[in-house]
């Protein structure tokens, strides 16, 4: 594929995530913070989300999943996964994580596993479409263009 | 610029700035890190608050400021918080995601300087460096006040005091200095006597500080200017700086003897010499209504020098603490002419504490009421109304300004000190320190109007408390004076200064008054610094609610020490100043 037309892509990809909701301001201040001595900065700090989602997502499954539920831990947990997520602006998770914590206080075992749910599956999305554009970045890189500047 | 600065750090403040961030979260590290970079400061992670303490304690100097997330695995961000200001004794700004009101004030209580919200936007690690600075100028302050004290016990007994306090003008100067430095707005080479680099502090003497008084009555309290006063007063090497600062202590003299007047007043007894109170103390009311949050544990975390940090029951305790420390600054032996009269050097430094407060009546007598030491004890703060002391960095910027300057000599640096933290993390210079002599100090307050102000936030008796170490000196502080103008040093808390004060006060009135107050053989220097911590307190005060100056402290000082720095550039209409320095014929004050 041309350059031009990855590039044109990528930002209309990224252009649709900030629409949708998917990443706030937090992600462009990312983006600006990234300079020639860092220049996978935002890479980096995306993927440490993705571990760090991974892992607290993993706990709550499992603690959710307990006979007794520890709702004190549950709540930890999505705080700790709603800071994560402010970290890189991915804004649908952590508004998803905004009534779990809710449910967690109303000790709701039912909702709090929906909400779960839901968080899974925005974290997913947003997985994916950070992957998809990261490809066509370095597919552009490759192709000996320049990332386009989103404003 | 990884580099450790030290002193090209100071040169090129705020780049260089020592930073240590803690958090769990290792996105947000990385991004901290990143931005913190970008500021040009020198970054440390930790993703362990227990990691980060070892750091800080294997680095004891190595840090400038922290900043932790609220919630860790390991340990509880509050904690972390209460462990640094306690050991360390360092800014430390609290991050979270979650911005409850209830969390914020619990970081603040706890000492922590700032409280910021996660998404954490790069202008805003920008500034933070504003709380590094605020500590050291503070911590100047502190350190001048304590050798000013000496100095003064020095001059008390000495016959050319004047040139012991230029000896102690000199470490004024510094700190002065580097307020200006911050303020730019002194001009150094304004100060008259500064023909050297070091600018020599001006000697208010009992004379010049006798014609500042009269130059603040003809122009009337509330018209009183820096500018003004000078022209009035007709002397030629006085510059406008000068003026500035020896007037922003006045004022806070002389709301210190309108707090310590109310205070007198609740404990009863307290005969108040009629001061015209122009209702200074109410002026010093800062308007900021400092709430002081309670500390929990910390008050630790103030760190008020060696008292024990008594939980800030904001408002009422504070009060009293603040009336008390101001009580006990009067003196306990009889000397306590008021202040602008004083006459003797015999007046105690109870001054010190009455300058913090704002000015409440200063009024030309402000006599400090001389408190028995049966007083401390009741320091039923009735006055001091309930003054929400907020802790909040503001405090501490408040408290800051004021206290910066002043440097107090001998005493006053002790009072002082002690409230200058407001920050919570201060570092409580253990009052004692400061005060090794002490001080009896009497405060008479005349002030008659002060109870227009007694909006006492009382925060700044807090302070005054705090000021008098009490475990030094145990000042009796009899007020005579009415008590307005002890309400009025009172308001002073609401400089911020409250929570770490109140703490303090209730300790340091505790000892201040049981005191020992040993009677100072010269209480004009006791009475000079006091009044000198009074006054660097007040311009702190003063700084931070140049409004609720009003005190018609007329002749309070005869001579206002010229500690007020000239950064403090207050042109608050109190005739504090006179008040401040009862003493002044010593020449204390010092600039």
């Amino acid at each position: 594929m041309e350059v031009g037309q990855l590039q044109r892509q990528f930002v209309e990809h990224t252009a649709s995530m900030f629409h949708e909701g998917f990443l706030d301001g937090q992600f462009s201040q990312l983006q600006q913070l990234q300079d020639e001595s860092n220049p996978d900065f935002v890479v980096e700090v995306v993927s440490l989300f993705f571990q760090d989602s991974e892992r607290l997502l993993n706990e709550l499954t499992r603690a959710l999943d307990q006979k007794c539920v520890d709702f004190k831990k549950v709540d930890a947990h999505v705080h700790q996964l709603k800071g994560s997520s402010s970290s890189i602006g991915a804004q649908r998770v952590k508004n998803s994580c905004f009534n779990f914590r809710n449910f967690c206080e109303e000790q709701n075992t039912e909702a709090c596993f929906r909400c779960l749910q839901l968080v899974k599956q925005e974290y997913l999305l947003v997985k994916n479409k950070l992957e998809t554009l990261f490809r066509l970045e370095q597919q552009i890189l490759a192709a000996g263009g320049s990332i386009p500047m989103m404003e | 610029m990884e580099t450790g600065f030290s002193s090209p750090r100071t040169d090129a403040f705020p780049a260089g700035l020592r930073v240590l961030v803690v958090d769990d979260d290792l996105a947000w590290l990385r991004i901290l890190e990143k931005m913190l970079k970008k500021c040009s400061y020198e970054v440390t992670t930790c993703c362990l608050a227990i990691e980060a303490l070892d750091l800080l304690r294997e680095r004891k100097d190595g840090f400038d400021i922290v900043i932790s997330d609220v919630n860790m695995p390991d340990m509880d961000g509050f904690k972390l918080l209460e462990h640094v200001g306690l050991e360390m004794d360092l800014p430390v700004i609290m991050m979270s995601v979650d911005g409850e009101t209830s969390r914020v004030m619990r970081g603040v209580q706890h000492g922590a300087c700032d409280y910021l919200l996660k998404p954490i936007r790069m202008k805003e690690l920008r500034n933070i460096w504003q709380h590094v600075f605020r500590k050291r100028i503070h911590e100047v302050r502190d350190i001048e006040s304590h050798e000013g004290i000496d100095e003064i016990q020095m001059m008390r007994y000495g016959s050319d005091q004047f040139d012991d306090w230029h000896l102690l003008s000199g470490h004024d100067l510094t700190s002065g200095k580097k307020r200006r430095d911050v303020d730019s707005k002194h001009d150094d080479k304004d100060l008259g006597d500064h023909s050297s680099a070091k600018k020599a502090r001006v000697v208010w003497t009992v004379d010049l500080h006798q014609k500042f008084v009269k130059a603040v009555n003809q122009m009337g309290f509330d018209k009183v200017g820096p500018k003004k006063i000078l022209d009035l007063m007709n002397v030629p090497w006085l510059t406008r700086e000068n003026v500035a600062s020896h007037l922003q202590k006045y004022r806070l003299y002389l709301s210190r003897l309108q707090k310590e007047n109310d205070l007198k007043a609740s404990f009863g007894g307290i005969k108040q010499s009629d001061s015209s109170s122009k209702d200074p103390a109410g002026n010093l009311s800062l308007p900021n209504s400092i709430k002081m949050q309670q500390n929990d544990s910390a008050s630790g975390i103030y760190g008020m020098p060696g008292n024990k940090t008594l939980p800030q029951s904001v408002d009422q305790k504070i009060h009293e603490s603040d009336l008390k420390g101001i009580v006990s600054l009067s003196v306990m032996e009889t000397k306590k002419a008021p202040i602008h009269d004083i006459p003797d050097p015999s007046k105690v430094s109870s001054s010190r504490m009455v300058p913090n407060h704002p000015f409440g009546q200063l009024e030309q007598e402000v006599k400090y009421a001389r408190f028995n030491s049966s007083i401390p004890k009741q320091y039923a703060w009735s006055q001091v109304p309930e003054v929400q002391f907020k802790q909040e960095h503001k405090i501490h910027h408040r408290v800051e300004n004021g206290f910066n300057h002043l440097p107090l000599p001998g005493l006053q640096h002790h009072v002082q000190v002690d409230f200058i933290q407001p920050t919570p993390s201060v570092s409580s210079r253990p009052f004692n320190k400061e005060r090794e002599k002490p001080a009896s100090i009497e405060i008479k307050p005349s002030y008659n109007n002060f109870s227009s102000h007694q909006t006492i936030q009382v925060a700044p008796i807090g302070t005054a408390t705090n000021l008098f170490p009490v475990q030094s000196e145990s000042y009796a502080i009899s007020f005579h004076t009415p008590a307005p103008t002890l309400t009025a040093t009172l308001s002073m808390k609401n400089h911020g200064l409250n929570q770490i004060f109140v703490n303090e006060l209730e300790s340091a009135q505790r000892n201040l008054i049981s005191g020992n107050c040993s009677g100072f053989a010269s209480s004009d220097g006791d009475l000079i610094s006091c009044l000198l911590q009074g006054n660097s307190y007040a311009t702190n005060v003063e700084l931070q609610n140049k409004e609720s100056f009003n005190h018609n402290c007329p002749e309070l000082f005869v001579e206002t020490p010229t500690c007020l720095n000239d950064a403090q550039r207050f042109d608050y209409d109190y005739p504090w100043e006179s008040m401040e320095y009862p003493v002044i014929d010593q020449g204390l004050f010092i600039v």
